[in-house]
C-alpha cells in the first residue's frame, strides 16, 4: 500500500476545479483507463483467440493422428495373426489330405506326424483322429484319449454337417479354432480341428483331425508388438473372456473387463474409459474365421502426455505474454497520460505566469501614469509655495512671520513626501519593463523593503538586512530579482506573527562564481510533507483565503530564469529559510553583453 | 547665466522663472517648441530646461533643434513621468546627472544650474 501510495501517478486523484482557461483540456483518470483498456484489449484478444485455435487444433491433429496409428498398428497385427493361425490349419488340412485313412488310424503313423510338426512348427501338443460318430479313435500325445466321445460338441456338429450342395467346399468350412481352453494339462491351449471331406458320401470317409496347440506362440507375437502409451494387446472371445496375457485387464481365460466391441470387418478404433476410469483408446479386430478378437489398448493420458507437457509450456508462455503486455501497456499509458498531464499542468502555469507578468505589467503602467499626472500638479505646488517662501526670505516683509514660514515649509515638505512615493512607485514600474542591467544588490533589497516598512512597523516586524558591501554589481533581470525579493518578503510576512523577525543576508561563495542570498522568517514553518510540493504551481494551504498557489511557483520561475537555484529549509513552528543562489557572471555567458547597462 | 525653460504647463515655468529671478537668474519662459524656437532666434541662452513631455514635440527632439541654432547650449531635461525609455534617452542626450524629476527643489536645480555652467 505504501508503495503503491508513493508510487501512485499523481493524476490519478487531480480534481481539476478551474473553469474556462485554466481547465485541464482532458479527464486524466478516464483517458489513463481508455488507453489501458483499448490497448490491452487490442494486445491480448487476437492473442487469446488464435492461442485457443492453435490449441484446439493441434490437439485434433494429434489424437487423430494417434488413433491412425493405433488402427495401423491393429491392423498389421491382425494380417500376422490370421496369417499364423492359417499357417497351422494349412498344414493339418495338408496332413489330412496327404495321409490315407489307414495311415491316420495308424498309431505309430499318427506319433510320427505330431513329431514332424512339432519339429517344424512347434507348440504341438497333442495330435487325435475322430470318426464320423464322433469317437476319437486314434489319439497321440501325453493322455489317454482314445475312444473319447466328441458328437455332442458344438465343434464337431459345425464340422460334421452333411448338406451335399455347400459341402465344406473350401478350408475355412472344413476347419475350426477353438476358444482357448485348460483341457487335462492346466495349460492355456487352443484345438484346431480340420475335416477329411467326402462329397460321395461315404459315412466312414468322413473323419476329423483334431490338434493342440500351446498359445505361447500366440502371446509371443501379441508381447512383441510396440504398443506405445503403456499399452496392451491381447486377444479375448466373443464372450469377452481373455485368451492370451494381458498387462492391466486380467490373466487368461478370466473375464476382460473391457466390453466386448461390436462386430465389424474392418479394423476399428474407438474411445473409451476402462474399468479404473481411465481413458483408454482401443484399436480392435475381429479375426475371421476364429473366435477371437484382437485388442489394442492404450491410455490416452500417457500418449498425450507429451502434447500436455508442450501445452503447459504454451500456457506458461502465454501466461507470461500476458503479463508482459498488461506491465508494459500499464508503464507505457502512465506514462504517457502522465506526460500529457504534466504538459497540461504546465500550460496552466505558464497561462498564471504570463496573466501574473501581465498583472505587473499593468500595475506598472498604472502606477507610472499616477506618478506622472500628480508629478506635475505637485510640481507647481512646490514651486508656488517655494515661491511664496521666496517671497518671504528675499523681501523681508513678513520675515518676521515665523507662523507663516511654518505653514509654507510645511507644505513644501508634504509635497516632498509625496514626490518621494510618486518617485518610488515611478522606480518600480521602471523596473518591472526593465530586462538586463547591472544590479546593485543592496539597492534592490532596499527599494523592495521601503513598501514593506510601513505594514514591519505595524506589526512590530524586525527587519535584519546583512547585505556586505564587498557584494559587487552583477549584471541580472532587476524587474524578475525585484520581484523573488517581494515575492518571498510577502511569504515571510504571511507566515510570521506580530513581532516577528526578518533577516535578509547574502554572500559571495567560495568559488567566487556564485553570490548565495538567504532570506529567512521565524514564523510558523512549513511541515515535511509541503516541502516538496512548495514550488508546484497551485499548492497552496491558503486555498481558503484567496491563495492561488503560485506565488513561490511564480518565484521558482523567475529564479530559474535567471540562471539561478532556490531551495528551502523549514521546521513547523521554527521559521522557514530560502536560500537563492544566483550565478554572478549568468548573463555574461549567455552574451547578453550588449543588455543596457545603464544602472 | 541666461536661462529658457520651456513646458506646457504655464504656472509652473513662470513660478519657476521668479523663483530663479530671486536668485539672480535671467529666466525667461515659453509654454511651445514653436516660441522656443522663436526665441532662441532673437536671445542668447546659455542653459535650457526643458521638459521631456511637450505637446506636438518631445524635449528630445527640441533639444536638437535648439542645438543646431545655438551650439554650444546646455540642456537640463525635467519630467513628470520618468520612464524607463525617457531616462535611457535623455541620459544619452545630456548625461544621467541632467535628468530630474518634477518636484525638484529649487536649491538642487540650483546646484545643477551652477554645475553645469561652470564647465
Amino acid at each position: 500500500m505504501m508503495f503503491f501510495k508513493r508510487y501512485k501517478p499523481r493524476f490519478l486523484d487531480y480534481n481539476d476545479q478551474a473553469s474556462g482557461l485554466y481547465k485541464s483540456l482532458f479527464n486524466f483518470r478516464l483517458l489513463w483507463k481508455q488507453s489501458i483498456a483499448i490497448t490491452l484489449a487490442v494486445a491480448l484478444l487476437p492473442l487469446l483467440v488464435l492461442a485457443v485455435i492453435d490449441y484446439n487444433i493441434s490437439k485434433q491433429a494429434i489424437e487423430s493422428e494417434l488413433l491412425l496409428r493405433t488402427a495401423r498398428l491393429v491392423s498389421n497385427a491382425r494380417r500376422t495373426l490370421t496369417s499364423y493361425l492359417d499357417e497351422r490349419k494349412f498344414a493339418l488340412n495338408f496332413l489330412i489330405l496327404d495321409n490315407t485313412y489307414d495311415q491316420l488310424f495308424d498309431e505309430q503313423r499318427l506319433k510320427q506326424l505330431l513329431e514332424n510338426l512339432k519339429s517344424g512348427l512347434g507348440e504341438w501338443s497333442e495330435l487325435g483322429v475322430i470318426d464320423h460318430n464322433g469317437i476319437q479313435r486314434n489319439y497321440a500325445g501325453p493322455y489317454q484319449l482314445k475312444g473319447a466321445n466328441y458328437s455332442e460338441q458344438a465343434w464337431y456338429k459345425k464340422l460334421s454337417y452333411t448338406d451335399p450342395d455347400t459341402y465344406h467346399d473350401n478350408i475355412a468350412m472344413r476347419s475350426n479354432i477353438s476358444d482357448v481352453l485348460l483341457g487335462f494339462r492346466n495349460t492355456p491351449h487352443l484345438v484346431i480341428s480340420v475335416l477329411h471331406s467326402n462329397p460321395i458320401g461315404l459315412d466312414w470317409l468322413h473323419y476329423i483331425l483334431r490338434a493342440s496347440l500351446d498359445i505361447d506362440r500366440l502371446s509371443e507375437i501379441l508381447a512383441q508388438l510396440e504398443v506405445s502409451g503403456d499399452g496392451d494387446a491381447f486377444l479375448i472371445n466373443h464372450q469377452g473372456t481373455i485368451q492370451t496375457p494381458s498387462r492391466h485387464y486380467g490373466g487368461v481365460l478370466e473375464k476382460s473387463p473391457l466390453t466386448v466391441p461390436a462386430f465389424s470387418e474392418r479394423t476399428q478404433v474407438i474411445e473409451e474409459s476402462d474399468h479404473l476410469g481411465h481413458k483408454v483408446i482401443i484399436g480392435y479386430a475381429y479375426i475371421t474365421g476364429t473366435p477371437f478378437i484382437l485388442m489394442v489398448v492404450k491410455q490416452k493420458q500417457n500418449l498425450m502426455k507429451a502434447w500436455y507437457d508442450t501445452g503447459a509450456k504454451i500456457f506458461i508462455f502465454l501466461i507470461g505474454s500476458i503479463l508482459v503486455i498488461v506491465a508494459v501497456v500499464f508503464g507505457i499509458s502512465t506514462y504517457l497520460v502522465n506526460s500529457i498531464y504534466q504538459a497540461d499542468q504546465k500550460r496552466v502555469a505558464t497561462l498564471h505566469q504570463v496573466e501574473y507578468a501581465n498583472k505587473m505589467a499593468s500595475i506598472g503602467r498604472l502606477s507610472a501614469g499616477v506618478a506622472h499626472e500628480i508629478n506635475n500638479p505637485l510640481a507647481i505646488i512646490n514651486e508656488k509655495a517655494g515661491l511664496i517662501k521666496d517671497l518671504f526670505t528675499f523681501r523681508q516683509e513678513y520675515a518676521a512671520d515665523s507662523r507663516l514660514i511654518g505653514l509654507v515649509d510645511s507644505i513644501i515638505n508634504s509635497v516632498e513626501r509625496c514626490a518621494t512615493i510618486t518617485r518610488q512607485l515611478l522606480n518600480f514600474a521602471r523596473n518591472i519593463q526593465v530586462s538586463v542591467q547591472k544590479v546593485n544588490l543592496q539597492q534592490i533589497v532596499h527599494d523592495v523593503l521601503e513598501f514593506q516598512a510601513k505594514e514591519a512597523g505595524y506589526r512590530s516586524i524586525t527587519i535584519v538586512v546583512d547585505i556586505p558591501d564587498e557584494i559587487p554589481e552583477f549584471v541580472s533581470d532587476r524587474g524578475k530579482l525585484q520581484q523573488i525579493f517581494i515575492n518571498l518578503v510577502n511569504n515571510a510576512f504571511a507566515a510570521m506573527q506580530d513581532g516577528g523577525k526578518l533577516e535578509i543576508s547574502s554572500r559571495i561563495n567560495r568559488d567566487n562564481q556564485t553570490l548565495v542570498i538567504t532570506v529567512s522568517d521565524n514564523g510558523c514553518g512549513i511541515p515535511q510533507e509541503n516541502i516538496e510540493k512548495i514550488f508546484e504551481p497551485f499548492f497552496t494551504t491558503k486555498s481558503g483565503s484567496g491563495g492561488t498557489g503560485l506565488g513561490l511557483s511564480i518565484t521558482y520561475g523567475l529564479v530559474k530564469e535567471i540562471g539561478g537555484i532556490i531551495d528551502i529549509k523549514s521546521a513547523v513552528g521554527t521559521g522557514t529559510t530560502f536560500v537563492i543562489a544566483l550565478p554572478l557572471e549568468h548573463y555574461a555567458k549567455k552574451g547578453e553583453t550588449d543588455a543596457r547597462l545603464t544602472g | 547665466m541666461r536661462v529658457l525653460l520651456v513646458d506646457d504647463e504655464e504656472e509652473l515655468v513662470s513660478t519657476l522663472a521668479e523663483r530663479l529671478a530671486m536668485r539672480g537668474i535671467t529666466a525667461s519662459w515659453v509654454t511651445g517648441y514653436r516660441a522656443a524656437l522663436d526665441i532662441v532666434e532673437h536671445e542668447p541662452f546659455d542653459i535650457a530646461l526643458l521638459d521631456v513631455r511637450l505637446p506636438e514635440m518631445n524635449g528630445l527632439e527640441l533639444k536638437r533643434l535648439l542645438e543646431v541654432k545655438r551650439p554650444g547650449m546646455k540642456f537640463i531635461f525635467l519630467t513628470g513621468h520618468g520612464s524607463e525609455e525617457d531616462f535611457n534617452a535623455c541620459s544619452a542626450e545630456s548625461g544621467r546627472d541632467y535628468y530630474l524629476i518634477k518636484p525638484v527643489q529649487i536649491e538642487v536645480l540650483m546646484a545643477k544650474l551652477n554645475e553645469i555652467f561652470q564647465q
